[in-house]
């Protein structure tokens, strides 16, 4: 989390611990950027599979609605390069350089971005945890203002306040609780460029390729064996770009997926049921904690309207332009 | 330029990589970069490029941006920057670099305004 950036509070873990009654529990604070959740995930499993905690809790969460639009966009800017930063780059216009690129490195049409927004809208709908329950059309999207050219308001996630939270522990441990919990089965965190434009492929994150191969491997599955996934759509191209990296379709076709309808909840492979990223909100922090949560919901079948078939999910959760990435994989015990 | 005009410096290794900004270690091959490569006298092409209009304190609105790649014997190297108009510019499209002696106000935004330099080059359609 970023508190001391957005409230000039830090500490946060600490206090956390006293006001849950958890005192002496160790604590940390994780920071990763927007992929601080996921790295709290990464964190938190290295505590149990290490021996070093037989109980971890995780919790991410921001308070980002008090700050303008400006602000806000300028305390997720300062993760950038110095030589990026002066330029007033901030990370809604990465997203529209790399969709100007996509758009035109693959022939994709433009309208199949604003479906991403549409989809994950009318995901959202259904979970009563979302900031937008609010379905919205592709003229809506098409037509909203311009942000970063030639991506629209609609292609972007809101600022929110929110957080989320997660029990670690041995599968021994969980047994003696519940039957209802899920299964790590693999976690993998990679880092990419920290300056964007040094990428040999604007059109590829690294960072995605990497962290999934070692959850794949750590798993023994592969993309094939996925069956509902949940992405870090700050941006509607981002959706794209790690459907491809994750190797659910190969470069450059991720668009056509969501036109065939194939990451519709009643598709072959369900991508952000939550409503994601856009719908569901971005409280920095606590986006990769809640992108876990709508997974373990799934593999237990209580997404109510959003349930979908599934017995092996993954998140993926992006900070910076893909600066750093973690992928976990999680299962039906 | 006369010797004193402002630099556009990216930064090369023994073996010949180029890169913008310079790093500690070439980032291709690990080597120390020793040497810099002025890209203020030469002509990039635009890799791709976006008008911003949501911009944070202190920075122009609507700000155009393009990721520009310059061919330095042969190695490729590439630098984001503002662009001075977005009017007709495309992919493809030769632009030239043009110093501004500050690209956004120091201090109005979150960050240290004696950590950095503001200076830089934005890139003219050529």
């Amino acid at each position: 989390m970023a508190s001391g950036e957005f409230e000039g509070q830090t500490g946060v873990p600490n206090a956390l611990a006293h006001d849950l009654n958890a005192l002496p529990a160790y604590t940390q604070r994780v920071d990763q950027t927007s992929a601080s959740g996921g790295a709290g995930i990464y964190a938190a499993w290295q505590s149990v599979a290490s021996g070093a905690s037989d109980l971890t809790l995780l919790v991410g969460g921001e308070k980002m609605t008090h700050k303008t639009t400006g602000e806000a966009t300028d305390v997720i800017a300062s993760l950038t390069h110095p030589v990026e930063y002066k330029h007033g780059v901030t990370l809604p216009s990465f997203a529209g350089l790399t969709a100007r690129k996509y758009l035109d490195e693959y022939d994709a049409p433009r309208e199949s971005l604003g479906k991403v927004a549409v989809k994950n809208h009318r995901n959202g709908t259904d979970n009563p945890h979302a900031q937008f329950r609010k379905e919205v059309d592709l003229e809506t999207v098409l037509e909203s203002p311009v942000v970063a050219d030639p991506l629209r308001l609609y292609d972007f996630c809101p600022i929110t306040d929110g957080s989320a939270g997660l029990v670690f522990c041995p599968e021994s441990v969980a047994q003696e609780y519940t039957d209802d919990y899920v299964v790590v089965s693999g976690v993998g965190g990679a880092t990419d460029t920290h300056v964007v434009h040094e990428r040999e492929d604007p059109t590829t994150m690294g960072g995605v390729v990497e962290s999934s191969n070692v959850a794949y491997e750590m798993a023994d599955r592969g993309p094939e064996d996925v069956d509902v996934a949940e992405l870090h759509d700050m941006f509607t191209i981002l959706e794209f770009l790690q459907s491809e990296d994750l190797g659910f379709f190969e470069k450059g076709e991720g668009w056509k997926a969501v036109e065939e309808g194939v990451t519709d909840r009643d598709g072959d492979l369900p991508i952000n049921t939550s409503g994601g990223l856009k719908s569901k909100g971005h409280p920095l922090g606590a986006s990769g904690v809640a992108q876990a949560y709508e997974i373990y919901q799934q593999l237990l079948g209580d997404a109510g309207a959003r349930q979908v078939d599934a017995t092996v999910g993954l998140a993926c959760n992006v900070g910076g332009f893909g600066n750093c990435v973690t992928t976990t994989i999680l299962e039906q015990p | 330029m006369t010797d004193d005009a402002p630099s556009f410096d990216a930064h090369r290794c023994e073996n010949g990589h180029v890169t913008y900004p310079g790093h500690t270690r070439c980032p291709d091959c690990g080597a120390e970069q020793t040497e810099t490569v002025d890209l203020s006298d030469r002509t990039g092409t635009v890799v791709t490029w976006t008008t911003s209009t949501a911009t944070p304190p202190g920075v122009r609105e609507p700000n155009h941006l393009a990721i520009v790649e310059f061919t330095v014997d042969g190695e490729s190297v590439r630098a984001l920057g503002q662009l001075t108009t977005a009017d007709g510019v495309d992919i493809g499209d030769d632009v030239e670099p043009v110093y501004a002696a500050e690209l956004r106000e120091p201090g109005a935004g979150i960050r240290e305004p004696d950590s950095q330099a503001w200076d830089g080059f934005r890139f003219e359609p050529a």
